[in-house]
């Protein structure tokens, strides 16, 4: 079996929202993947039907072959899932946490050593005897990852595990998630921070809307783009008093004598700028062009079709 | 069956209400005494209802079986509302327990509790008053199957409420009525015919009635018929409880 993941044409609407409007996806066994989407896209409602947490009204999704709802003991015992929430029982210390949790897949004092060995990974030494309830943000989120790895799951999907998380903790998670990733996890990560998927994903899904806009390894993801658009800055000795009008459409920022232009390769050329510049009185004093990465691709197509 | 998923999440449910056993175990327990208390003293030298059964002794059978209920309905409904609005109820949705093993560790946990509860009650009310016992058989039956409905009845309201204060509706508009309107204070025998009826149809009055049968061996109606109302109680409010667990009625959304 080598599909992590199988999502097969799976809907899901609250009242009159569409979150999924006949999502397919496949996501395979050892993948680094990335989840995109605005805010409100429907990367939660996806996660959570491939959790359990919520039921698709049509469609079908399996976690390594295992239906989700018809034979979810199987899929939720391959699965670790990570919520956007921070959730928590505050009841409970770290270790009776995860020791809860091992307990629910099954799994008692045998698997003690791993349990001590994600407390070591995840840097809570320190913490594993505190309350839940005194833990910060950023160790409660270190806690929410311990606990959807306590059973050793093949496939571990992260909703958004950066979100507001600091710079340090952010470098922390990325590193042990490479690292389940190199040991052979399969690793399914949402987030909006495109500069995290551009890092971290082999292969990026888009979607918007409920609908998947875009699915490609992130080179090839990357070139669709390069190949179409990219980015002028020009510096001029002084501001200009009027951009020529066959300007105007491509620039996109005026600060000064800086002007900033997007370029449509197909039909726009950097020397056509430069010159029209001249040509109105523009003396350039400094040049600068730059490739699109993910986030103008991610601007480009979710901007589509949009009202 | 997972057994070893049923018995960490009884065991995390019977930590939960442990660790505050103040407001869980010893608070309930005042709570009756003081009834017991005001009860008895006001009305012991007026109230006679079985012959040779002191009022008060009459009193704590049905004090015991109202806190029972009581906190068997209160341990799982809190526990599954707090789990609902603080969120860490997907810990549970995640793990690939079964809604049986869901439905099974909740209720055994509402039940140790109710019954932990009357144990406190009746440890401290036998210190007042000398109780018999006519059959200890009958006393457990009704105490098991009693906390089995409310405990059932806390899980359904736990899962229905989204709210704290739906869930204290429920307790005060439902709960606490029929528990206080089943006979604990008096026998229904006192009552006007009409309200002798209606108490027919409630279901506590039946369990109070066959839980104080199990202490002096009288009763207001039969005790096999009591047994019977609350077996087929909890047999409704199993099925109701599972059905909507198998659903994942306002769990999984
Ligand atoms: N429980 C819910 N009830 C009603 N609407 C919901 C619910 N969950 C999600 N939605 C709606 O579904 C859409 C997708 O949401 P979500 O999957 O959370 O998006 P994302 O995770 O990509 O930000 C949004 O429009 C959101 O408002
Ligand atoms: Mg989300």
């Amino acid at each position: 079996m080598d599909t992590a993941i199988t999502v097969n044409e799976v809907r899901k609407h609250y009242g009159k929202v569409q979150a999924l409007q006949g999502l397919n996806l496949t996501i395979e066994r050892g993948e680094f993947f990335g989840l995109l989407g605005p805010n409100g896209a429907g990367k939660s409602t996806l996660i959570n039907i491939i959790a359990g947490l919520v039921r698709a009204d049509d469609g079908r999704v399996a976690v390594l072959g295992h239906d989700v709802v018809n034979d979810y003991r199987r899929a939720r015992a391959e699965l670790g899932v990570v919520p956007q929430e921070l959730v928590f029982d505050p009841f409970f210390t770290v270790r009776e946490v995860l020791r809860i949790q091992a307990g629910y897949f099954g799994l008692g004092k045998e698997n003690e050593a791993w349990l001590d060995e994600l407390i070591d990974a995840l840097d809570l030494t320190d913490k594993a005897d505190s309350n839940m309830r005194s833990l910060s943000g950023g160790m409660k989120r270190r806690v929410l990852i311990a606990q959807a790895l306590v059973h050793q799951p093949k496939v571990l999907v992260l909703d958004e595990p950066t979100a507001g998380v600091d710079v340090e903790l952010r470098q922390t998670l990325w590193q042990f998630v490479r690292r389940l990733h190199r040991e052979g996890m399969t690793i399914v990560l949402t987030t909006h921070y495109l500069e995290e998927a551009e890092l971290l994903c082999d292969r990026i899904a888009i979607i918007d809307h409920g609908v998947l806009i875009a699915l490609d390894s992130k080179r090839a993801l990357l070139g669709k783009v390069t190949g179409a658009r990219s980015r002028l800055s020009v510096t001029l000795a002084a501001p200009l008093t009027a951009v020529p009008a066959a300007l105007t459409e491509m620039l996109k920022q005026q600060d000064g004598a800086r002007l900033e232009f997007h370029l449509d390769k197909h039909h726009d050329s950097i020397m056509a700028v430069l010159d029209a510049l001249r040509a109105a009185g523009g003396e350039v004093v400094d040049l600068q062009t730059e490739e699109a990465d993910l986030e103008d691709i991610f601007v480009q197509l979710t901007k589509r079709g949009r009202p | 069956m997972n057994l070893r998923g049923l018995n960490t999440l009884l065991y995390k449910e019977l930590l939960r209400f442990y660790k505050v056993w103040l407001q869980t175990l010893l608070a309930p327990i005042i709570t009756a005494l003081l009834y017991f208390l005001v009860f008895a003293h006001a009305l012991e030298e007026h109230v006679q209802v079985y012959d040779g059964v002191s009022y008060t002794a009459f009193l704590i059978p049905g004090l015991i079986m109202m806190s029972i209920i009581q906190n068997a309905f209160a341990n799982s409904s809190s526990s599954l509302i707090q789990s609902k609005i603080t969120g860490n109820i997907v810990f549970v949705l995640l793990s690939p327990l079964s809604y049986l093993e869901f439905y099974l560790a909740f209720l055994l946990a509402a039940m140790v509790r109710g019954i932990a509860v009357g144990i406190g009650v009746c440890v401290v009310a036998v210190a007042f008053v000398e109780l018999p016992v006519h059959s200890v058989t009958v006393l457990l039956a009704f105490a098991l199957l009693g906390s089995a409905v409310l405990g059932s009845l806390g899980i359904i309201a736990g899962i229905w409420a989204e709210k704290f204060d739906q869930l204290a509706g429920f307790q005060n508009f439902v709960v606490l009525p029929l528990s206080f309107l089943s006979g604990v204070f008096y026998s229904i025998h006192s009552l006007p015919p009409f309200w002798q009826g209606v108490s027919h149809f409630n279901p506590f009055f039946y369990m109070i009635d066959g839980f104080r049968y199990g202490f002096f061996g009288v009763s207001d109606v039969n005790p096999w018929r009591s047994l019977g109302v609350t077996a087929v109680s909890f047999a409704v409010l199993g099925a109701i409880t599972l059905f909507l667990l198998k659903r994942g009625y306002k769990l999984r959304h």
